[in-house]
């Protein structure tokens, strides 16, 4: 692909770089907030938000962080961020934060956060580290919003809350699937997206 | 400066958490008036909800609630009320849940709707993650359920989580507390194939198992304490109906028994 090469923080992850299918990082997410659609948008959006903010701040204080705290710096501007976010969303959109509840929280343990602030912005200049934060959120969301896709429509027949096989279906015998709203099929959604994946980027292959 | 010594480190960590505790605690203060409004808010919307009210387009819950809620107070386990300074609405009742049952503030709201007075009362308890609640309403024979919400913190969607829904809650419409000899039951939440005799019962949440059995333990222990005003609500109910059906004097105990059960039966 020709892509200018400043944009390569954002477009990589997407893809070929993509912290779930590629990196294995930030499976127990998404696990946890794939059984329904709306709280993997929200989740996404989220981790987007923190993700980007936490890369800026690290990345401006990169040349000040001793290094033997660092990952305790990382962890407690993370931390802040996400008590942030919590905070505003309670005050703001009290409807989405009851929705997310203890998702929110669960941002500070997403592997992906501390891999990206370790791996990118520890080393990188501000504007490059904003990228990255932007396209690895939108690489996890975009993984969280295809496993939750499948999992809501075959495990509960609804999309976003709205029922979308007919109810003729059902009429005629359809069930939906029980065993997809278990966590496990996350896992192996997630495993059919990777096999997807590799067989049609064999550079990946190993 | 040497960036690795010890004394630039701490120094460092010591800015750091200062910063950060100062950021945060601001936004706190901040944002605690909102968030305040949106929890008390968030409350009476339950509560409503529990009595089947829901908000049209155009009308607030503060509104709705001040109109449908004519009374609250709250009551001992004897089912006497008590003064208390303690507003009803306040009453942190996941702290009462831990205290024995005879020393527990156990508030009641009187709400007003189209189908008569309503009695509504919180119950707590927890879920596979964590804790759950909610509010039921029951009709003014302290005895049927007229309609029930559920919340939880954090149970599993799509599994637990379901217990908010309303194909969940709905199924409490019409279920009876008591036996019919006025012993407390509360009601069952059980598999299909597993209907108890006896006992007012639900359907479980499949998958949820956990979260259902939480909800049958929060039923119970939240609602023994309030029996004693139950009772009361409905000895009240019965004498009512027998008032009504005084006005032959002449008329014999046991006829007037036999109207009391006609009319008690829904």
């Amino acid at each position: 692909m020709n892509v200018n090469k400043s944009l390569l923080p954002l477009v990589n992850p997407l893809s070929k770089d993509n912290p779930v299918i590629v990196q294995v990082l930030g499976i127990c997410s998404a696990l946890a907030v794939t059984a329904k659609l709306e709280p993997a948008l929200v989740m996404t959006i989220s981790v987007t938000a923190v993700l980007a903010l936490a890369n800026v701040i690290i990345s401006l204080l990169r040349n000040t962080i001793p290094t033997s705290i660092r990952i305790i710096v990382q962890l407690v501007v993370v931390a802040a961020l996400v008590v942030i976010v919590d905070q505003v969303l309670k005050a703001w959109n009290y409807e989405v934060s009851k929705a997310l509840s203890v998702f929110i929280g669960l941002i500070i343990t997403n592997c992906i956060i501390m891999g990206r602030l370790e791996a990118f912005a520890m080393s990188n200049r501000p504007w490059a580290s904003f990228l990255d934060g932007i396209g690895n959120g939108l690489g996890y969301g975009i993984i969280l919003v295809i496993v939750a896709f499948f999992r809501e429509l075959l495990g509960s027949g609804t999309l976003f809350g709205c029922q979308v096989i007919p109810q003729w279906c059902y009429e005629h015998g359809y069930q939906n699937n029980g065993m997809m709203i278990l966590p496990p099929m996350a896992l192996i959604t997630v495993a059919c997206i990777i096999w997807v994946h590799r067989s049609r980027n064999k550079d990946l292959q190993e | 400066m040497n960036r690795q010594s010890n004394t630039y480190t701490i120094i460092y960590s010591t800015v750091l958490v200062i910063v950060v505790g100062v950021v945060l605690s601001l936004v706190y203060q901040a944002l605690r008036p909102q968030q305040l409004d949106n929890i008390a808010n968030d409350t009476k919307r339950q509560i409503l909800a529990s009595a089947r009210i829901v908000p049209q387009s155009g009308q607030t819950i503060a509104d709705l609630y001040s109109s449908h809620i004519k009374d609250s107070y709250i009551v001992n386990s004897e089912g006497e009320k008590i003064d208390s300074d303690t507003d009803p609405f306040d009453v942190n009742v996941s702290l009462q849940i831990k205290k024995p049952a005879d020393e527990r503030l156990l508030p009641v709201f009187e709400c007003d709707t189209d189908n008569g007075l309503k009695y509504i009362v919180p119950v707590y308890g927890a879920g596979l993650w964590g804790p759950i609640w909610g509010y039921l309403a029951f009709d003014s024979n302290g005895d049927t359920i007229y309609g029930a919400y559920f919340a939880h913190q954090g149970e599993t969607p799509g599994l637990g989580a379901e217990i908010e829904k309303p194909a969940f809650s709905d199924q409490f419409e019409g279920k009876d507390i008591f036996s019919p000899s006025g012993e407390f039951m509360s009601v069952a939440v059980v598999k299909t194939g597993k209907e108890p005799a006896g006992q007012a019962w639900v359907h479980a949440v499949s998958g949820g198992t956990i979260t259902s059995q939480g909800v049958q333990a929060m039923l119970y222990n939240s609602l023994e304490p309030y029996s004693a005003f139950f009772l009361k609500l409905k000895g009240d109910a019965k004498k009512d109906i027998a008032d009504a059906s005084d006005s032959k004097p002449n008329e014999n105990a046991k006829a007037t028994n036999e109207v009391e059960l006609n009319e008690i039966e829904p």
